[in-house]
């Protein structure tokens, strides 16, 4: 099945980034296809390299860029990042800012979109 | 693209959150008015506390916050049509079409419950 996973909450407040990441890594697992991923809303705060948490806990970021350089197209809206800070800056590597249409492309070429918010 | 991709998909935006407090049906508005220029079958389900978007007489300037009710007049402009209530969550808040900003179809419970399920793309603000 291919899938595409919409964001909508950044890291750590909630625990959707982890359920989107857990998501993703089992449908790989079981040879599914994740078409993209799509931050919106605080789900842009995913994307941010300056994120640096203890050491003894996960890292979001690090999670999501190693998705995005196995080839899974990882995309930032953003009208989104705009308004939250995020900008080429200080994007993370293997993700992109775009528009949302992305999302709806994304959405309408998959077989499921996979909400992830709260 | 295979033929498939070519049939118009059905995309319904589902609105449960209110207009004020958190930034998601304002976000997800911008949602809806950019699938419009992908030539779907896009609809717009209210329900729940969603449905106070759409009130008569919004006024945030105590809040200091730019008000968008406006914005779903264009809609129809947009060739966006297909706006839906659910009647349970329009009556528990004391609501009927004439207290809203726009013409909507009112749909009971199963209704939308059949409806969700025809959709390609479920998208929920």
């Amino acid at each position: 099945m291919k899938y595409t996973i919409f964001v909508q909450e950044g890291p750590y407040n909630h625990e959707a980034a982890d359920s989107a990441y857990n998501f993703a890594k089992a449908a790989l697992e079981k040879g599914h296809e994740i078409r993209g991923i799509f931050f919106y809303n605080d789900g842009v705060i995913n994307s941010t390299k300056l994120m640096d948490p203890p050491q003894d806990d996960r890292h979001i970021q690090k999670r999501w860029t190693e998705l995005g350089e196995k080839g899974i197209d990882i995309v930032i809206c953003i009208a989104a990042a705009k308004r939250r800070g995020i900008a080429d800056e200080n994007l993370a590597p293997g993700m992109r800012i775009s528009g949302l249409g992305q999302l709806i492309e994304m959405g309408i070429t998959s077989d499921r979109l996979m909400t992830f918010g709260s | 693209m295979s033929e498939e991709d070519q049939i118009p998909a059905k995309i319904m935006f589902v609105m449960r959150k209110p207009p004020h407090g958190s930034i998601y049906a304002y976000e997800g508005l911008e949602v809806i008015l950019i699938s419009a220029a992908y030539e779907q079958d896009v609809s717009v389900m209210f329900m729940g506390d969603g449905i106070y978007a759409l009130k008569k007489g919004q006024d945030t300037s105590e809040l200091g916050i730019k008000g968008f009710a406006k914005t779903y007049g264009v809609l129809e402009g947009y060739d966006i049509e297909k706006i839906y209530v659910d009647r349970i969550s329009l009556e528990e808040r004391g609501l009927t079409p004439d207290d809203l900003i726009i013409d909507v179809e009112v749909l009971e419970p199963a209704k939308v419950n059949e409806m969700m399920n025809e959709q390609h793309v479920l998208m929920p603000f």
